[in-house]
């Protein structure tokens, strides 16, 4: 796919230049995303898509390309592009047609991929991405269209043969090209991670970059500020969102060294070498395929009709931006919470059930610091969980009723995390009961005081002492004395004017 | 029953029905003349043993009173409809040995109409060619030959062994394909009926694929009635193939004997080519005479667009079997011929697996379709398809159907024309208008030339409009009267 030169006009901020021997460069990156879709059957055949089976055992007639078999489009993958171009805000084609890229290799049995070229599913669109310190940038989607997978090649069965599995022959591949509008590593990963989690929103492609569903082919230049545009090189297949900022970084400065020592960049596609960190070689220009598009004749153009598409609209879920604002503006939350909320929508969906009808500030707190810190540390996702939103709630509830206070809180958390009891259980069954009987702190107090009569004379010179005496009755009540009252009541008789 | 092969599909059916015969022992009669014109190579593939184990099993259908339109009726299938467990090669070297595991749409209707299969039919390599000359089994000899003259003739292409085959009465009819002509034309060079039903009529899943957009599955047979019949049982649609359309097969055989009164035939004039022979000319007036009698009124129309019509199909055909027959790469079935690397084994393969023909297609379509050219062409070529397509559905506007010749000449010698592939490809000046534009044409015998041999016309009719076809072109045979079959000369 040749890059288009429509591109957002964009002041270089100086974070983002690199500084070379010569003076300051800017990077000019564009991305093509190739998101496998989310769907039981391929693109053009009844096989299955599951990942992970033993080689050659989900490739139907079709997929291996045996004479005189025929591709039927498969209606749920129109579908899920069309879904996937909604959640880009972008235009939908009523019309497209299927084309067919034409060269050879073992792992593409027909000799061609049916893909779309002149007439794409979806046209136009935006993503807006989300940057450190609550910075915010919108990238341009110049199209979206529908293609076949090819298999794989597997080189290291045979000393000098290879072996092809077709498994992933004629699976459903969306490729969503981005307008060259992101200008660091930074954008780019945000980029490639606001794309999926818009797709894992959309259910129309998982994500998993580790199992291939997810890929991206990273256009890099530079140029002086200021002037056009630099020859660009294409790194192709890169897989995780951390190669992806590690190929840019590399790339960039190579093509700058390059340029600065009074070379020229050529117009390649390069590979990213995920264990050196380097970018190399593929292919030149001239030795570029002539894939030879041409509309295929087994295939009709894909017609639909706008009712089609308004009734995917009717049922597409809220969508990560949306959800942030809302988030905000019902919530209260930190622009920062919010996106890191949204960033999964277990996420939100569970913070939503956390905080409803309960303090947004101290949901939000439970939830994205307690509770993901454990999942994180665990390596559980919100499904393999161990907590439900409900009990995290009623532990909440627990702290906001004065049941227990937030120390004890962690504690009856950790319990919780590691046997999956309900809190109000294990508060009772190990005593956690917050004490808030007056006269049963104000005996303990007093006892404190009684025993520690210089600290008494101290704190009357420096007030700030009664936090000691404040640790001596929580420690003298295993955490469980209400700290507030604590406080009100030492106060009082160490003769301090209380906050409260 | 004394003579079994001169019956034909229609009084074969009937004489099974009315157990005159059985199955059986009409599958074996074909049998011995498969056998005995082995030497017109119509065959590359004969399968008696299956043909008379699914006699067999047609006998006990119809014993019960049972079985469907084509019970226990011996076919030839040609070799570029897949047939699950038989040899399926498109008379290529590339797919050497290749045994598909499933069977295609249109023999699978066939068989399921109890239809009994003979064996496998010659035809040009990828059926690429006009004399069935490309064949990797090497040609198949035209059972009809001029007369006082044993020089051996083609049978037309490239369909040419499923022409031969009806014609030398080596099967009661035959499946074959029309991607330029190669129906239309083997019928008319062989004295059979050969049609090329409207593009998506017939499904194409299972037919090795030459030129998507252009390649339609049809029948050759002895007489209009056994086409109407084969046709039904062929067509209808298959959700497996995208452009298949899903509408009703009608009961052909009901047009037949239709009166023309009232019916509108056009006469195209740009089809009285330059170097037409005055045969031709002469066989086309006849027709146009036997139609007016029958009470059909003649229209000459025009199709301007038509002097394109061959340059267009050298562009279209080739640049989409360039990609079609990419799959034919040594990979995974067919000829492998191993290499130092993967592209030593792809080009060694290729230039080993595929003839002269094939490759020269390739070559062409794929530089058609090359970056800078591809407007040029390929892009062209489709503008100027529309084009003839709309003419046609100008003339359409005025007349039902149209009357022209199927092919310049009479069959000539095997040889004469293949050191000249443009030569070659003026046969399909008639014929490859009606697949550009999508439409059914029909091939009828209309007579003999001057030196004996069998001569056609065809209609061309509005698209799903078979039924027309079939009611003009029985008055066309009705008239021409009973024509002769060939001289068994090959048995002797």
């Amino acid at each position: 796919m040749t890059m288009n030169v429509i591109m957002r006009d964009r002041e270089p901020r100086a974070e983002d230049l690199i500084k070379g021997e010569t003076g300051d460069w800017e990077i000019i990156l564009g991305l093509e995303v190739h998101a496998q879709v989310t769907s039981n059957a391929k693109l053009f055949s009844g096989a299955s898509t599951e990942f992970g089976a033993e080689p050659n055992t989900q490739v139907s007639l079709v997929d291996a390309a045996l004479p005189g078999m025929l591709p039927v489009i498969n209606a749920y993958c129109v579908e899920q592009a069309v879904r996937t171009g909604l959640g880009l805000q972008a235009k939908i084609n009523l019309r497209s047609v299927f084309d067919r890229k034409n060269y050879f290799y073992p792992d593409l049995p027909q000799g061609y991929q049916i893909s779309q070229f002149k007439h794409p599913i979806v046209g136009e669109g935006e993503v807006i991405i989300d940057l450190a310190g609550g910075r915010s940038e919108s990238v341009g989607i110049e199209r979206l269209h529908l293609e076949q997978d090819a298999g794989k090649s597997l080189h290291d069965q045979h000393p000098a043969m290879s072996y092809v599995d077709l498994n992933r022959s004629g699976v459903a591949l969306m490729e969503i090209v981005s307008r060259p509008d992101m200008r660091s590593s930074d954008e780019a990963r945000a980029y490639v991670t606001k794309l999926r989690t818009i797709l894992r929103y959309l259910g129309t492609c998982d994500g998993n970059m580790d199992e291939g569903s997810l890929r991206a082919d990273v256009n890099v230049s530079v140029r002086r500020v200021g002037e056009p545009l630099g020859t660009r090189c294409e790194i192709k297949n890169v897989n995780s969102i951390r190669f992806i900022g590690q190929a840019i970084e590399y790339e960039a400065r190579r093509q700058i060294e390059l340029i600065e020592e009074g070379g020229k960049v050529v117009q390649q596609t390069r590979l990213f070498d995920p264990k050196t960190g380097e970018t190399r070689s593929m292919r030149s220009k001239e030795e570029a395929h002539d894939y030879r598009y041409f509309p295929d004749p087994d295939l009709l153009p894909l017609e639909f009709t706008q009712e089609f598409v308004d009734h995917i609209k009717a049922t597409l879920p809220e969508l990560p931006d949306d959800k942030k604002a809302r988030l905000i503006a019902d919530y209260g939350l930190s622009p920062y919470d919010a996106t890191v909320l949204v960033g999964e929508s277990a996420r939100a969906d569970f913070f939503e059930a956390v905080a409803k009808g309960r303090d947004a500030k101290l949901a939000s707190n439970w939830v994205t610091g307690e509770f993901f810190g454990a999942l994180n540390r665990e390596g559980h996702s919100i499904e393999e969980s161990p907590v439900t939103a409900k009990q995290l709630g009623e532990l909440i509830d627990l702290i906001s009723d004065d049941t227990i206070s937030g120390r004890i809180a962690k504690q009856v958390f950790e319990s919780m995390y590691k046997t999956g009891r309900d809190p109000a259980k294990i508060v009772e069954e190990e005593g956690l009961r917050q004490v808030t009987d007056l006269s049963a702190i104000e005996a303990v107090i007093d006892e404190v005081l009684a025993a520690n009569p210089d600290k008494v004379e101290q704190t009357k010179v420096k007030p700030a002492l009664v936090a000691w005496f404040v640790g001596q009755v929580m420690k003298s009540t295993s955490g469980k004395a209400n700290p507030q009252v604590v406080n009100k009541i030492l106060a009082a008789k160490l003769g301090l004017s209380s906050d409260d | 029953m004394s003579d079994p092969i001169k019956l034909s599909l229609a009084e074969a059916r009937d004489a099974l029905k009315a157990k005159k015969i059985s199955a059986v022992e009409l599958t074996q009669a074909y049998v011995d003349e498969v056998e005995a014109g082995a030497g017109l190579n119509a065959y590359v593939l004969p399968t008696a043993e299956h043909a008379l184990n699914m006699a067999k099993a047609s006998d006990a259908k119809l014993a019960r009173g049972e079985g469907g339109a084509l019970e226990g009726l011996p076919l030839g299938v040609k070799d570029l409809f897949c047939t699950e467990g038989v040899r399926t090669t498109a008379c290529s070297h590339i797919l050497v040995g290749f045994v598909p595991p499933y069977e295609s749409h249109v023999t699978s209707n066939l068989w399921r109409d109890g239809a009994v299969m003979l064996g496998k039919l010659n035809n040009d390599e990828f059926a690429m060619g006009s004399s069935n000359e490309t064949s990797y089994y090497g040609s198949v000899i035209n059972p009809w030959r001029r007369a006082g003259d044993t020089t051996p003739l083609v049978p037309g292409g490239s369909s040419g062994g499923s022409s031969a085959a009806v014609a030398a009465r080596m099967c009661l009819a035959a499946t074959a394909t029309d991607t330029g002509g190669s129906i239309r034309q083997p019928a008319a060079f062989t004295g059979t009926v050969g049609i090329k039903p409207t593009y998506g009529r017939c499904s194409r899943w299972g037919i090795v694929a030459f030129a998507s957009s252009l390649d339609q599955a049809g029948p050759i047979t002895r007489d209009v009635r056994d086409a109407a019949i084969m046709l039904g049982s062929m067509a209808g649609y298959d959700p497996q193939d995208a452009t298949s359309v899903d509408r009703p097969v009608p009961d052909y055989e009901l047009a037949l004997g239709q009166s023309l009164k009232g019916l509108s035939v056009g006469i195209p004039k740009e089809y009285r080519v330059d170097g037409m022979s005055s045969e031709i000319d002469a066989l086309w007036d006849k027709g146009i005479e036997w139609l007016k009698a029958a009470g059909a009124v003649i229209k000459e129309v025009s199709l301007p667009h038509t002097k394109y019509a061959l340059p267009t199909y050298y562009i279209v055909a080739p640049a989409e079997c360039s990609s079609n027959l990419a799959r034919y790469d040594g990979v995974r079935y067919g000829l492998r011929v191993e290499g130092s690397d993967i592209t030593d084994m792809y080009e060694k393969t290729r230039a080993e697996g595929f003839g002269d023909e094939v490759r020269r297609r390739v070559l062409m379509g794929t530089y058609v379709l090359s970056a800078g050219y591809y407007d040029a062409y390929y892009l062209k070529a489709q503008k100027v398809r529309s084009l003839i397509a709309h003419d046609f559905i100008k003339a359409f506007a005025d007349v039902d159907v149209l009357l022209t010749p199927t092919a310049p000449s009479a069959a000539f010698g095997i040889g004469e024309n293949s050191d000249d592939p443009l030569a070659m490809y003026l046969n399909d000046v008639f014929t490859v208008t009606v697949n550009l534009a999508g439409l059914p044409g029909i091939s009828v015998p209309a007579g003999l030339s001057s030196q004996g041999l069998p001569l056609g016309l065809q209609l061309i009719g509005r698209t799903f409009d078979e039924e027309t076809l079939f009611k003009a072109a029985y008055a066309i045979e009705e008239a021409a009267g009973v024509q002769p079959a060939p001289a068994a000369w090959w048995k002797a």
